[in-house]
Order: C-alpha cells, then sequence, then structure tokens
C-alpha cells in the first residue's frame, strides 16, 4: 500500500553513523511513537470490536442481549443478494467516477495550463465544487438542480427535447455518479496541472523545434510525464470515492429500489434501519478483507512506477 | 546549427490561427469554468429567495431577494457550527502534533523499517470507516464518549492522520541538505533541528496539510451522523436536518447550504496555490 | 524566521488549542443530573423535522415555556422521519440517555412499551395531574399510543387520511366528488381531469419509506381485502387482493399521477397541489393544515372527501407524532412538564395567539373540536378531519382478521426494515424500472426470510 513516487532523485541526507545502541534507536522511533500508538488504538480496537460482534447476533430493536452465533452472520452475507449488489453499485460507481473525473481533470488542466485572460479565476470557479460541502452539493443537486418540476437542469435541457425527466428516478445512478464527478474533477485538475507545470520546459522546446506537432507531443512527452501523477490521483480519488455516502444518504437514499446502493449507504442502513449489529460486523469485516485484497492488487500494478523514495 | 527564433519567421497567417486558436482555448476555458461554477451560483442564488419563489417553473432568475432564509439559518446554527469548529479546529492541530515528528521519523532521520511503517499509515486509510459504525457507537456508549465532542476529534484526528503524514514527509523530504549538514555541525539535537531548521522551510507545507485536514473534517458527515445527537452535532447534521418531513424547503435548504460551503470555500480561494502543493505532493518535481 | 519568533507562535497556537479543548469539554456531557426535581434540569427532545414542531413548538418553546419555567433548559435534536426512528430506537434500546423526550408513533409507541423501554405515563405522571384530561384525548389516537390500557405516549397532533380535491376543476370537467368515494370513481375521475403536460387527475406518494408511498399503498390494500400476513404469520405480498391493489395503484399513478412520483411524497406533493397541479391528492389530514397556511388562494377551491374505499367501510390510515420519556433518564420531572405542556390545551391556545387557530395541531383533542373557535377557523376541514379519524381501527385495519396491529404499518420490530424494502421495490415499480409483479415478488421473498415466531415476537 505504497504510494510515493519522486522523479528526480531527491539530495541524500546522510546519516552520520551515530552507532546502533539501543539508545539511538529508541531515539529514532520515538517521534514515531505517538502517532503509531494512536492510530493503532483508534483503528484497530474498532476493527477487534467489529471482529467480535460479527460472531454475535445482536439487534438494537429488541431488548435481547447479544449472543454467539458463530458463523451464522457471514453465512448470510454471501448467501444475501443485496450485499453482492451493493458491492457491485459500489464498484461501478468508483470506476466511473474516477475515469471519467481523471479524464476532466487532464482535459481541463491541459486548458488551464495555457496562459489566457482571466486564467485565475477561472481555475477558482473550477476548483469550487471540491470546496463546497459533500451533503450540501448534494442537497443541491437533488433539489435545486435536479427536481423535475422546479430543477434548473430540465429547464437548461428544454431546447433539447428534455420534458420534466425525473433524474433521481430514471437516472438516479448516473445522477449521483454525476455529482461525485462533479466534486472531484477539480481535485483530479489540480494534480494534473501540478504534474504540467513540473513538466521540464526545454524538452518541450526541443520537441517543437524539431518540429512535432501538439497533438505528438502530448501523446509522446507529456503523457509519459504525467502518469505518475494521474495514477496518484486515480489511486487517492479511489480511496475517498469508494467511501462516497453523503451523495447517497442525501440524494436518493440508496433507491429508487436499491438501485443507488453503494456499500457505505448498505452498511449504514443495516446499523440504522434493521439494527442488525452482527450482521453489519460480518458485513464490515468481510469488505475489509475485499479492501485489502484489492488493495494488493493495486499495489502490485502501481509498483512499477511507485518507489519508495529514500531519504 | 542555431535555430532562428519560430517568432520572427512566422508568416501572417499562421499567426492569426494561432491567435485565434489561443482565444478559442480561453472562451473554451471559462465557458467550462462557468458550467462547473453554476450549480454553486445556482444554490447562492436560491439562498436569497422566498419559498414561493424557489419552486417555480420556469426557473426565477429575477425575484425579491430576502435575508429571511439566512436570518432562519443564523437563529438555528449557533451549537452546530461551535461543534464543527471546535471539532475541526482541534483535529488538525493534533494531527499536526502528531505527523510531525511522526513524518520527521520516517524521512530526515528515519527508523529502520520506515517503509512498513509507512505502509500502516496509509493502510488505515483503506479501511473503510463505514464497516464498523455500530461497534463504534457502542465503543463510544460504553466510555461515556457518545455525543461528546471528543469522540469527533478522536476519529477526525486518526481519519485524517495518514494523509497528513505522508504530506509533510514530502516536504520535510525537500529540505536542503545543506540546512540539515549545517545544523548537525552546530551540535543541534533533534528538537533544536526540527524547530529552528526543519519547520521553518515546510511551514507553507504545513499550512497546505493543515488546510486538507480541515476540509475533510468540516464535511465530515457519516460519523457525526451515527455517533451525536445534541451536544457535538455539526454543521453538515444541520444540513440534513433543515430538510423538513412535511413544508417546503428548497431555499432554506440553499441558505444553509450556502452558509456551511463558504467557510472551506473561501479558504480554498484564498490559499488556491497551497492547496495545489499540497495536493500535487507525493507526486513532486 | 528566526526560532524564538517561531516558538512564540507555536505556544499561541498551543494556547489556543488549550482554549478550545477546555471548550470542549465544558460543551460536552451535557449536565446529568438525575433529580426528579420537576422544576429544573436539561430537557434533550429528538422531534421529526417539521412546520408544525420548527415553526411553532420550537419557537413556543423558547419563548414560552423556558421563560415559565426558568430552571429548565430545552434543545431540540431535529431529523427527517428515517434519521428520527434510526437516533431514537438506537438510543433507547442501548439506554445512552441522549434524549429524555422522543418524538414517536403508534408503531414505536406499543413496540417500545412491551421491551420496557418507555415510561408508563399514565400511572406515572397523569395519575396525579388531573389537569392533564387524558380523557379528553380523541379515542383512537389514544389508544394507538397505549400498551395494556397505560398511555405510554401522549399525542402532539394526529392525523388520518383523506381526499384532497379542486372543487374549481371538477366543476369545470362536469364532475362531482361524493362524500364517501370508491377507488373505481376516483379512478374515473382521474382519467377525465388528466391533462398531461399541465395538471395531473390524481397524485399520489410513490417516494420510498413505509411512512411514505406505503403509507398510501397499505390503506388501499386493505380496503382491496388484501392484508400483510395471515393469522399464521405468512406472508400474503402475492395473494390476489394485495396484488390487485398495488396494481390499481401504481397503475393510476403512471398514467394518471404526477411525473417523477417516485421521489414524490408530502412535502413535493404539496407544492404541486398548491400551485393547481394537481386536479386530486390524497394525503394526510394534517395536509389541509398546510394548504390553509401556505397556499390561501388554492385553499378556498379545496374540497374535502374521505378516503376512498372498495370493500371496506373506511380506508384512512391512523398515525399521530407523540411524546414519550424513555425508562431511566435523567431529568424525568423536567421531561413530563415539558411534555405536558407541549400537549396541552394551553399550548394550543399559544399556537392560536400566534398563528389562528387553524395553524393549531389537529388531532388530538376532542375539545378542540367543540372549540367554536377552531370550529370556525378550520371549518372547511375540522370536521372531515375529525370523522376520519374516529372511524378508523388501528386493532382491526383489514377485511379478514389478521395477527398484528396497525393500519399503515405492521406493528413489529421487522418492520422497520421490511416496509422499506417493499417500499422500495414499489418505488421502482412506479418509476418504471421493474414491474408490480417483480415488485411484489422481492416483497414476499423479503417477508419470507423472518420465521412465524420472530414475527409473533414471542
Amino acid at each position: 500500500m505504497t504510494v510515493i513516487e519522486d522523479l528526480a532523485p531527491p539530495p541524500k541526507v546522510e546519516v552520520r553513523p551515530r552507532g546502533v545502541s539501543r539508545r539511538d534507536r529508541w531515539q529514532l522511533r520515538l517521534p514515531l511513537l505517538p502517532a503509531l500508538i494512536y492510530t493503532i488504538v483508534v483503528t484497530q480496537i474498532p476493527f477487534l470490536v467489529t471482529l467480535w460482534y460479527s460472531f454475535q447476533s445482536y439487534f438494537w430493536n429488541t431488548p435481547a442481549p447479544a449472543h454467539f452465533i458463530g458463523l451464522s452472520n457471514y453465512k448470510t452475507v454471501f448467501t444475501n443478494p443485496a450485499f453482492r449488489g451493493a458491492l457491485v453499485r459500489s464498484v461501478v460507481m468508483t470506476v466511473t467516477a474516477v475515469i471519467v473525473a481523471m479524464i476532466l481533470g487532464v482535459f481541463f488542466a491541459v486548458l488551464l495550463d495555457r496562459k489566457f485572460l482571466g486564467r485565475s479565476i477561472v481555475r477558482t470557479l473550477i476548483i469550487t465544487p471540491f470546496l463546497v460541502m459533500p451533503v450540501a452539493a448534494a442537497l443541491v443537486w437533488a433539489g435545486p438542480m435536479l427536481d423535475p418540476q422546479f430543477g434548473l437542469v430540465n429547464w437548461l435541457l428544454q431546447p433539447f427535447g428534455v420534458n420534466h425527466e425525473a433524474w433521481l428516478t430514471t437516472h438516479a445512478l448516473g445522477s449521483v455518479i454525476l455529482v461525485m464527478i462533479w466534486q472531484w474533477t477539480p481535485f483530479m485538475m489540480l494534480i494534473v496541472l501540478a504534474g504540467l507545470q513540473s513538466q521540464p520546459a526545454d524538452t518541450l522546446e526541443a520537441a517543437k523545434v524539431d518540429g512535432a506537432g501538439a497533438w505528438a507531443t502530448f501523446g509522446e512527452l507529456t503523457l509519459p510525464h504525467l502518469r505518475p501523477y494521474i495514477e496518484l490521483g486515480v489511486l487517492l480519488g479511489s480511496i475517498y470515492l469508494v467511501n462516497v455516502f453523503d451523495a447517497v444518504k442525501a440524494m436518493t437514499q440508496g433507491g429508487p429500489g436499491t438501485a443507488t446502493t453503494n456499500l457505505p449507504y448498505y452498511l449504514y442502513e443495516q446499523v440504522n434501519n434493521a439494527f442488525d449489529i452482527g450482521g453489519a460486523a460480518a458485513t464490515g469485516v468481510v469488505t475489509v478483507i475485499l479492501t485489502i485484497i484489492v488493495a494488493t492488487f493495486a499495489l502490485r500494478m502501481f509498483a512499477r512506477v511507485f518507489q519508495f523514495e529514500e531519504a | 546549427m542555431t535555430a532562428v527564433p519560430i517568432r520572427d519567421r512566422e508568416p501572417a497567417a499562421l499567426r492569426l490561427r494561432r491567435i485565434t486558436g489561443q482565444v478559442g482555448w480561453g472562451v473554451l476555458a471559462w465557458v467550462v469554468g462557468i458550467a462547473f461554477f453554476l450549480p454553486v451560483l445556482w444554490m447562492v442564488l436560491t439562498a436569497f429567495k422566498p419559498e414561493s419563489a424557489a419552486q417555480t417553473w420556469p426557473p426565477k432568475f429575477i425575484f425579491t431577494p430576502t435575508l429571511a432564509q439566512f436570518r432562519l439559518v443564523f437563529s438555528g446554527w449557533g451549537p452546530y457550527v461551535t461543534h464543527s469548529l471546535i471539532a475541526t479546529t482541534v483535529s488538525t492541530v493534533l494531527v499536526l502534533v502528531l505527523g510531525v515528528p511522526a513524518a520527521y521519523a520516517l524521512s530526515v532521520h528515519p527508523v529502520p523499517r520506515w517503509r512498513d511503517g509507512l505502509f500502516f499509515f496509509i493502510s488505515t486509510k483503506m479501511l473503510p470507516i463505514v464497516a464498523a459504525i455500530g461497534p463504534l457507537y457502542v465503543i463510544a456508549l460504553k466510555t461515556h464518549l457518545l455525543d461528546s465532542i471528543w469522540v469527533l476529534i478522536i476519529l477526525y484526528t486518526a481519519m485524517n492522520l495518514p494523509l497528513a503524514i505522508w504530506l509533510i514527509r514530502s516536504f520535510m523530504l525537500e529540505v536542503p541538505k545543506e540546512m540539515l549538514e549545517a545544523a548537525e555541525l552546530d551540535g543541534a539535537g533533534r528538537v533544536r533541528e526540527i524547530n529552528e531548521v526543519i519547520l521553518p522551510v515546510i511551514s507553507p507545507g504545513l499550512v497546505s496539510t493543515a488546510l486538507i485536514c480541515v476540509i475533510f473534517a468540516w464535511n465530515e458527515l457519516f460519523l457525526a451522523l451515527n455517533l451525536t445527537t445534541t451536544n457535538a452535532a455539526t454543521l453538515p447534521m444541520f444540513l440534513i436536518s433543515s430538510v423538513p418531513q412535511e413544508g417546503l424547503y428548497l431555499a432554506h435548504l440553499s441558505a444553509a447550504a450556502t452558509v456551511a460551503s463558504v467557510p472551506v470555500i473561501l479558504v480554498g480561494w484564498v490559499a488556491q496555490r497551497s492547496l495545489v502543493r499540497g495536493l500535487s505532493m507525493g507526486a513532486i518535481k | 524566521m528566526s526560532s524564538s519568533r517561531f516558538r512564540l507562535r507555536a505556544l499561541g497556537a498551543a494556547g489556543c488549542v488549550a482554549a478550545l479543548a477546555a471548550m470542549a469539554a465544558c460543551s460536552s456531557g451535557g449536565g446529568t443530573s438525575s433529580s426528579n426535581n420537576s422544576n429544573s434540569g436539561t430537557v434533550t427532545v429528538a422531534v421529526v423535522s417539521n412546520p408544525l414542531i420548527t415553526n411553532q413548538m420550537i419557537p413556543l418553546t423558547k419563548s414560552n415555556f423556558e421563560k415559565q419555567n426558568p430552571g429548565i433548559t430545552v434543545k431540540f435534536a431535529t431529523y427527517t422521519e428515517g434519521d428520527l426512528r434510526a437516533a431514537i430506537e438506537k438510543n433507547v434500546s442501548t439506554h445512552s440517555n441522549a434524549f429524555n423526550v422522543i418524538m414517536i408513533g403508534p408503531y414505536e409507541a406499543p413496540l417500545f412499551a412491551k421491551n420496557a423501554w418507555l415510561t408508563n405515563l399514565s400511572k406515572q405522571y397523569i395519575a396525579s395531574d388531573p389537569g392533564y384530561d387524558a380523557g379528553d384525548l380523541l379515542p383512537p389516537i389514544a389508544k394507538s399510543l397505549s400498551y395494556k390500557g397505560d398511555l405510554y405516549a401522549v399525542p402532539f397532533y394526529g392525523e388520518s387520511s383523506m381526499m384532497f380535491y379542486n372543487k374549481t376543476m371538477f366543476k369545470a370537467a362536469g364532475l362531482t366528488m361524493p362524500d364517501h368515494p370508491t377507488w373505481n370513481q376516483i379512478a374515473g375521475f382521474a382519467a377525465k381531469l388528466n391533462q398531461p403536460g399541465k395538471v395531473s387527475g390524481i397524485c399520489l406518494r410513490g417516494l420510498a419509506g413505509w411512512g411514505d408511498n406505503m403509507a398510501a399503498l397499505d390503506t388501499v390494500v386493505n380496503t382491496f381485502g388484501g392484508q400483510w400476513f395471515d393469522m399464521n404469520w405468512k406472508p400474503q405480498l402475492t395473494s390476489p387482493p394485495f396484488v390487485q391493489a398495488a396494481n390499481f395503484y401504481v397503475n393510476l399513478v403512471r398514467k394518471y399521477g404526477e411525473p417523477g412520483a417516485a421521489n414524490d411524497s408530502f412535502n413535493q406533493l404539496l407544492t404541486l397541489y398548491g400551485q393547481g397541479k394537481c386536479a386530486m391528492w390524497y394525503d394526510a389530514t394534517v395536509a389541509a393544515t398546510s394548504i390553509a397556511t401556505t397556499y390561501p388562494d388554492v385553499y378556498k377551491q379545496t374540497g374535502y372527501a374521505l378516503a376512498p374505499v372498495n370493500l371496506t367501510k373506511s380506508s384512512g390510515w391512523l398515525w399521530t407524532w407523540a411524546l414519550g420519556i424513555p425508562q431511566g433518564v435523567s431529568d424525568s420531572g423536567a421531561a413530563w412538564k415539558f411534555v405536558s405542556w407541549a400537549t396541552s390545551k394551553q399550548y394550543d391556545q399559544l399556537v392560536a395567539a400566534k398563528d389562528g387557530w387553524s395553524a393549531v395541531p389537529p388531532g388530538t383533542r376532542t375539545s378542540l373540536y367543540n372549540n367554536p373557535n377552531y370550529q370556525k377557523a378550520a371549518a372547511p376541514f375540522a370536521a372531515i378531519t375529525l370523522a376520519s379519524i374516529n372511524s378508523v381501527d388501528p386493532e382491526h385495519p383489514t377485511l379478514h382478521p389478521v395477527p398484528y396491529v396497525g393500519i399503515q404499518y405492521v406493528d413489529i420490530p421487522q418492520f422497520e426494515s421490511l416496509g422499506l424494502t417493499v417500499a422500495q421495490q414499489i418505488a421502482g415499480a412506479i418509476a418504471g424500472t421493474e414491474s408490480v409483479s417483480q415488485a411484489l415478488q422481492a416483497g414476499q421473498s423479503a417477508a419470507s426470510q423472518y420465521s412465524p415466531s420472530q414475527l409473533s415476537g414471542g
């Protein structure tokens, strides 16, 4: 689960050998310990408790206390189509949003890389969606923007033949994904922009001198240079987008039917609607295991380009 | 062979094409910018409408603006914004206090197994917090932290710490080795090294890291919704509660959404460059 | 930057953090004085987000209740219905003491009472407080909030369902609405009044939620002779009457209902009706109050009819938002003081003074309907609201006997989840993303996952 990449080898700081005495080793470790201990306590303890509850039958809508039922919750997780559906939807939503946001991000970064009148204003406008509170964005999109009767989008699309379309009914998943893309494209754009602006100008000049056209330069020089930035954006974006909850809760509450129920919302409903703590815990444990598997694959895929940078 | 500056040899027709191309890109960029900003603009506009003007067909652009919705929002938001401010600020400071030494121990004078350390921190970010929400509730209840601002502070710190460590570490790696060597020659111990050499140099990076932590903590809904009720409810919960069961609400909702988002938007606008730097760290130069 | 300046800044920052942390320590863990002294304490109320509460109860609490009771502080936590249930149920069942007053309905009251999660209000407080006049409460409402004869919650407002219609549109089409219509008549009216793109023949709830679309659909199911479970707790969602009712409702909405119905509940339909886009609207009786206050012009054109029937004599639903006190919470004396204030006759007078008699929370006390001021101000809808509430019987909601109580819900703990699942399926059918039979099949299998012993509660 990597992710640091450095293109130019960093200045090596010479660590003067101070001897490998235990005191020195502890001196090295000491600054790390507070954060490490804190993280272990706050993240691992809840996971262990989750593991514990996954073997219990524990409901919040009856007064019966929690009792041990072995692997029964896990059996339900694997046989219940609801979990599989939520999983598939999570994947679809994340992959679509990440890919589209990145494509748009590259496009916008290229646009903003050139000088034109009011460039900084345009950049400010484009990054604003990322700064809007996600639940606020979701509520505004669901109401004033996409409402079938009174929404702005329907009004804007009227000349194109759209007539009071109920977006959150007929295109629920698309609407939620749209909001995800709207909020995260600026993030992708900023990362790619940093990459564009770090491109050494002399190689571009040389290409121009050699007579290379704009498209060729982009394809053969710029894109490869941007690759680590793009992969960073994809990785970071995926981590956050797979956990999207606000948009689903505020726009569609997982509906219509279960059309927009992703994993976070499914877990939320298990706890707050079915009050099935044991079942939710088992679902959670399975989700964590799946995440670890996926992350390991992701690490392998990006390992070639990502290297840990040495101090 | 020296290249003759291309511009000097550019014929008029080509130059015209180049300029129209530039203008074309500029116009396209403006169109994109406005399109992306439009929902935010609509949100702010709707916030100034009376409810009757907020639900019309066709949507109204001309109307008599009113501050009534904002008055409603400000009369109700007091405890929520206080909780948001406390949770965000304290957790961000805690992140920096924990993160700076940890990043130091993973970069400048790294522990022997620093790769594993970094792995571990990043891995906690990959595990979805939603998986543990029921047990988190029970833990919070048993430790008397339920509906306390501390439960949010603790969890937000854990939520932002991995990203912060990673970012701060990248900034620390940029500190020129000459400065570090000079400090060492001077006989500086670790603490002085951090205080007098590293921190001043990376302070812009600390600012951008703090900014990102503030954004994520301020906007967080899931944990607040599940673990707080009245004594620690934050602004996102105020927003959700402004959707009434049986009544009109679009204008009021827009006002609440505007008020909730404006702080982070303003901060993000002002600190754009910092934000860019922070977000692109990790894939440097 | 010199090191001393930096240190100074660091100290300043640390000082700020310390101050904030101190504030945090003070603001967290609100004082829990477990006194039964009813004159002081903190009352934390979980309420549903609803104009009768946000525009009346909350402001009046600040301006009246807290002034008359200076030792008591009242805090409100406002939620939408689904979030309210989640917050209340998990806090009450884990005894977290987060709320000492909760707003619940006839779904939760008997269930919580059975679990010993609620204070017995009759024995604990009302018995020693004759001024409260619990006998004044409308009998169906009081019965729905009782368990073994005692009240476990007291009503803030109550509702049934009825048909609203635009008299002007009816007259223009040459139609008359009978006082007690049948669903077939309604379907006929809807067909004639429907003007696609301008006016919907009828506006109906489609939003997924057992308190939203299923509330309306359940009343249709009941009056078509259907039921959720038979006497052996076998689910009946694919039985002929249920199927017929579901098809009727879904087709009615799809043919003559408002576009995008799968997203609509009370709020959206109120707006549509108030803007003249619905010829008829079947919804809660309390909508009359909302129409009167928000859309005075359409209010003048509005006529009222009892909930449409088919095979039964009456078919309205029954709901009340009521206040209860969880068992074992702190400051319970102060809590009862607030609860009794908010559900008292005096409270009605306060609202009347603030917003007029037509805005008073309806459907709780007989005395309100005997009050000449109210009769005058709410003349168009008072009588029919009272008639609707008095005509329903949640203990015998269906044509054939059933093992459960509840008209538009089944009063079992599993219904919270099951009702939502079926509601989501029906919303899908209304949206056109699945057929009615698919929706009912999915609902039937969801209901079949519970064993009869689980459902009957043991």
